[in-house]
């Protein structure tokens, strides 16, 4: 479980979020939903530590990441994971390799052990038989797949996806969703996923979270967003005729 | 001023995160192996051919200046031999891989920076400074010797051979006067200019990559600077060690 309470984060003069409390909850598939540009990323970088938050305070399971000191804040960082927008798949490495890195780095596996583990991870995400690819062999939906396994290899309490299925096809995004809400169940972690997918709204919000120029402007589940009357998120997620007759 | 002075502190603090020790010696072992490649031995080709051009071009000016009878015979090989162990081979060869060197590292590190892998090394715990910036570091100031050694070599076979050929002077007189009152003070200096250019352009360029905001575009200007700085701080360098180690 995180809870955040009060953050906010300025770039300078720019406030981007303006006071944001809430509770991620372990075991559930909780959504930053909100327009491109609403501060999604930025959120989901200051709750992980890799921004610092101008104010306020983020508790991992009842620990205050403001009151960590640097060996605290790295530890706990090998338990979190994140996919990041693109993928963020080391050029230099080939598949297995890319998964294999936070092994390398940090345990004390054997390099047998690596093998084994790299394997079940990258079947799990469905990609059997990719290990010699280098990221630029890969499709989107492939890219993203493997950096969810590398996400996961090192068996995180806390996984981040930072739009997890944006430039994909809405099939392939399904399925990410899908794989995504198993592994958060199979694992029982805390997960948070950034979207401005409809479909992955009524699909996998189980907690959803709808960010409105820096504030937290709705929340509720996925069944609560269909009867809601906020204009904002309605304007939002039901943007085009059949959709807008749909809710009605 | 203001922004000098923040960029400057930049570069010192995040020169204190690259100088420690790797979270994984193995891992830093095999960066480093890689960037010896990409660094150090891909750079020797053009410090080859450049020294040669520059060695021959000294050559042709020295004995067309000392061609008076006056001079003794062996004197375009000395001087040559002195022009380019002490300034041509470590400053220029320096100056030509600052653009090599310093463009390739600016953008390596810039690309990784707005696709978020530093990011995500960052978020596994990885000091990615140190991860990424010490090896190509070390890879580059190891290289140093070899690459002033061999610009040495190539800069006097090209002065040789260009001067037989135009006629200037004999291969014996060259051969000679390149000889003469060999001092090996002179080749410790010219490696310990190399040594302070290569990290430099490294740490300089590294800074430039590792510190890069925004899209494509950026990464573009990060590398023109990196270039540029490398080559305006080398050139100080240049002077501060000259006078110091005369
Ligand atoms: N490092 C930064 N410096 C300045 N402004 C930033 C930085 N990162 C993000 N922003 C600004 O914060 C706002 C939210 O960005 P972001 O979180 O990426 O949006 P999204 O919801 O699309 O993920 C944008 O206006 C962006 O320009
Ligand atoms: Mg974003």
């Amino acid at each position: 479980m995180i809870e955040i309470k009060d953050i906010y984060k300025n770039f300078g003069e720019k406030q981007v979020l303006k006071g944001i409390t809430t509770v991620f909850e372990t075991g559930k598939t909780n959504l930053v939903i909100g327009r491109s540009g609403s501060g999604k990323t930025v959120l989901v970088k200051t709750v992980s530590g890799l921004e610092k938050a101008t104010s306020g305070e983020i508790i991992y399971d009842g620990r205050a990441l403001s009151a960590m000191n640097d060996d605290q804040t790295t530890a706990l960082k090998r338990e979190i994971g994140m996919v990041f927008q693109g993928g963020a798949l080391f050029d230099s490495m080939t598949v297995a390799e890319n998964v294999r890195f936070p092994l390398l780095m940090f345990s004390k596996m054997s390099s047998a052990e690596m093998d084994k583990r790299v394997d079940f991870c990258l079947d799990r995400v469905d990609l059997p038989n990719t290990h010699k690819l280098f990221a630029s062999e890969l499709s989107g939906g492939m890219r993203k797949r493997v950096a969810i396994a590398r996400a996961i290899v090192a068996n995180p309490k806390y996984l981040f996806c930072d739009e997890p299925n944006s430039g994909l096809d809405p099939q392939t995004s399904i399925l990410i969703d899908k794989l995504i809400k198993e592994i958060t169940e199979e694992l029982n972690i805390t997960t948070i996923i950034n979207t401005h997918d409809m479909n992955s709204v009524l699909e996998i919000g189980e907690h959803i979270v709808f960010i409105y120029n820096g504030n937290l402007w709705w929340e509720g589940n996925r069944h609560e967003v269909i009867t809601c009357d906020n204009k904002e998120l309605n304007d939002f997620l039901f943007n085009n005729e059949i959709t807008k007759r749909l809710k009605q | 001023m203001k922004k000098f002075i923040n960029t400057v502190g930049g570069y010192f603090m995040l020169l204190g995160k690259v100088l420690r020790r790797p979270d994984n010696g193995r891992a830093f072992r095999r960066q480093l192996v890689y960037e010896m490649k990409v660094l150090g031995i891909e750079s020797l080709p053009i410090a080859c051919i450049i020294s040669a051009f520059v060695g021959a071009a000294v050559v042709i000016q020295f004995a067309a200046s000392l061609s008076n009878p006056i001079y003794p015979t062996w004197i375009t090989g000395y001087t040559t031999r002195k022009a380019i162990m002490l300034e041509f081979a470590p400053t220029m060869i320096g100056l030509v891989l600052a653009g090599k060197v310093g463009s390739r590292i600016a953008s390596e590190l810039g690309t990784m920076r707005i696709t978020e892998q530093i990011d995500a090394l960052n978020i596994m715990g990885v000091n990615s400074a140190n991860y990424l910036i010490l090896p190509k570091i070390t890879a580059f100031m190891l290289f140093s010797p070899v690459i002033v050694t061999l610009s040495v070599f190539s800069a006097l076979a090209g002065g040789w051979l260009f001067g037989m050929m135009s006629g200037a002077m004999s291969s014996y007189e060259f051969l000679d006067g390149v000889q003469l009152e060999f001092d090996s003070y002179d080749m410790f200096y010219g490696m310990a200019k190399g040594l302070v250019y290569n990290f430099i352009i490294a740490s300089v360029s590294s800074f430039r990559g590792y510190t890069v905001t925004g899209g494509a575009l950026e990464v573009g200007q990060a590398s023109t600077r990196a270039v540029v700085e490398s080559c305006i701080v080398l050139i100080a360098a240049n002077l501060a060690l000259t006078s110091i180690l005369i």
